[in-house]
């Protein structure tokens, strides 16, 4: 299912405006809090209505403010998961999860209910009431809910964001499962590099109301380094290899250069997707020896950019990939470093981001 | 002692004021929920004199709303004589305009009580219904009607306890007729006008006093049992 969204609003002083198509798989609206990514997906799922706008779902119009086309949220068949699970406090999850198919009618189901509810793990939590979940239970059954409804595009909006750190990495992987097992498209909002490194095929990044890019994960998140603050880093890409007898071990290949992880329950020939934080790269001038990390890439410096808080971001050129560290102004100037030197990175394993590894 | 038993009239007051006690209530609770809605809700053109009006019998002297509602209702009244040339039906010295007379003394309780309730359902559970495939109307009936319960049973006995005690309008609307209008209110204050009737006058105030506790208990266990079905996330 493809869909292509075209939105002209003003909300007060605010203007959005932002173009993109997706062709399935995730598509992340990517920016930080205020650069209208929200207001974006309510207008998609009909929650609000856009001064000019044209969203085609598939081959049905959703909205042609030319034509006067705009259909309420009821009819556009679209899933909505929001930022707080909004569960019904006066049914039980079962009956949470029933609502939307009350509804669908004759639409067809693309997926059973007791596989969703599968995927989820939600079994157990079926009698219960929403108010004796845990805050990661009641977003899985937001998600459920919303699943079972059979929406054509399930809209996401931070779905993660009101969890803790913990419960983030309970409700990562069954999105993955999601997307990889129902081939139902998403539209996921969100501020995380992390989290969009890891989920997203593709990536809008919006800025003050406009989109700034569209491209793949790696592209985007990449040229983002600015935008992001703290959480700037790398994204790379690459296909697992086991390392023969090894069972605690894992290669991640690389264009040019590989990465080692802790084998988990990676499997050969896996395609996954890391996200390094530029302030979880050492760098030394020399070979290191005798040091706990597994990952010393060795590279040449492409640029050196001061950002604020006198630190320096520093892009590497490792085999074919770049590679960003972020290190202080005052060891940029200790260590002498310059354009063109080369240059050997320390990763300390525990940085790799954990994408994907749960499949 | 020995308990004092009931004579005839004395019974059919107080079958009569449950009976319209009972009605009134029913009757009105439609439209107090369409009311508190509204007002709760909407923004529309008269919204503070829609809101003033609902709120006049509460203010105004129970005499004066029950005149009014004999020169409106009345056989000669301009809706009471519509009524009684499209429908065939009567208010005026019957037991269906005490009814009427109890449902506009107790309307403002009502509506003050579902209005309340209608304002603390969470919009954002409405809008999530909304991106499930459900029409407003059934918004209306899955979510917030079922959330709303507890602020509906608490005006309902609200309104049930007003209308039990309603005196002033409905003796100017449909008099005091022993066995058509005549409730246990005006049952009593006809037992303190006549020499020897203050034993009649305590008995009526005793069942008086138990028919509003029975109430009161019952909506309390009721609205318990609402309430923790629907206790916040």
């Amino acid at each position: 299912m493809t869909f292509a969204v075209e939105i002209r609003h003003s909300q007060g002083d605010f203007r959005i405006e932002a173009d993109f198509t997706s062709e399935g798989g995730v598509t992340a609206l990517f920016g930080r809090s205020g650069s209208g990514k929200t207001s974006v997906l309510r207008i998609v799922g009909g929650l609000v209505r856009p001064d000019h706008g044209r969203i085609i779902v598939g081959d049905q119009v959703l909205l042609d403010t030319s034509k006067g086309i705009c259909l309420p949220p009821h009819r556009r068949g679209l899933g909505y998961v929001f930022q707080e699970p909004r569960l019904f406090p006066h049914l039980t999850v079962r009956q949470n999860l029933n609502y939307g198919q009350w509804f669908a009618g004759s639409r067809s189901s693309f997926a059973d209910p007791e596989k969703i509810i599968a995927i989820l793990g939600l079994e157990a939590l079926l009698p219960r009431r929403p108010g004796s979940l845990s805050g990661g239970e009641k977003q899985r059954v937001a998600i459920g809910r919303a699943l079972l409804a059979s929406p054509r595009i399930l809209l996401m909006d931070e779905p993660l964001s009101a969890l803790d750190e913990a419960r983030k990495a309970e409700i990562l992987p069954y999105i993955e499962r999601l997307r990889d097992e129902l081939n139902l498209p998403i539209l996921y909002v969100s501020h995380s590099v992390s989290e969009v490194a890891r989920l997203a095929d593709r990536v809008v990044a919006m800025a003050d109301g406009r989109v700034t890019g569209i491209g793949n994960a790696s592209e985007i998140l990449g040229i983002q380094t600015v935008a992001t603050g703290r959480e700037s880093g790398s994204v790379l890409e690459g296909l697992v290899r086991l390392q023969g007898e090894d069972p605690d071990l894992a290669a991640i290949a690389l264009r040019g250069c590989r990465l080692f992880v802790p084998r988990g329950d990676l499997h050969e020939g896996q395609k996954l997707r890391v996200h390094i934080p530029a302030r979880e790269v050492l760098l030394a001038t020399s070979e290191p020896h005798g040091i706990s990390a597994l990952n010393v890439l060795k590279g040449e410096i492409r640029s050196m950019t001061g950002s604020d808080g006198g630190a320096v971001d520093i892009a590497l050129r490792c085999g074919e990939e770049v590679l960003r560290a972020r290190i202080t102004g005052l060891s940029a100037k200790r260590m002498d470093l310059m354009v063109g030197q080369s240059i050997h990175a320390i990763i300390k394993t525990v940085a790799l981001d954990p994408s994907g590894r749960a499949r | 002692m020995e308990l004092p038993s009931l004579s005839e009239e004395e019974w059919t007051a107080i079958r009569l004021s449950l009976k319209v006690a009972s009605v009134a209530v029913i009757a009105s609770l439609p439209l107090g929920v369409l009311v508190a809605y509204l007002l709760a809700r909407k923004r529309f053109w008269g919204h503070a004199l829609l809101n003033g009006i609902v709120h006049l019998p509460l203010i105004l002297p129970p005499v004066v709303t029950g005149y009014l509602l004999l020169i409106a209702f009345g056989r000669r009244g301009f809706i009471g004589s519509f009524l009684e040339s499209t429908f065939g039906l009567i208010l005026s010295f019957r037991w269906t305009g005490a009814a009427l007379a109890c449902a506009v003394m107790g309307f403002p309780l009502m509506v003050r009580s579902i209005r309340l309730s209608i304002e603390a359902v969470d919009l954002k559970l409405e809008e999530a219904a909304r991106t499930l495939g459900a029409s407003p109307v059934m918004v209306f009936l899955t979510v917030t009607l079922p959330l709303m319960l507890p602020g509906i049973i608490a005006g309902l006995v609200l309104a049930f306890a007003k209308a039990m005690g309603e005196f002033g309008a409905t003796i100017t609307f449909v008099s005091n007729i022993p066995g058509e209008t005549q409730t246990l209110s005006a049952a009593i204050y006809t037992f303190t006008q006549v020499p020897g009737g203050d034993a009649g006058a305590l008995r009526l105030t005793v069942i008086s006093i138990v028919i509003s506790m029975a109430a009161l208990l019952l909506s309390e266990a009721l609205a318990r049992r609402v309430g923790k079905r629907i206790e916040a996330e």
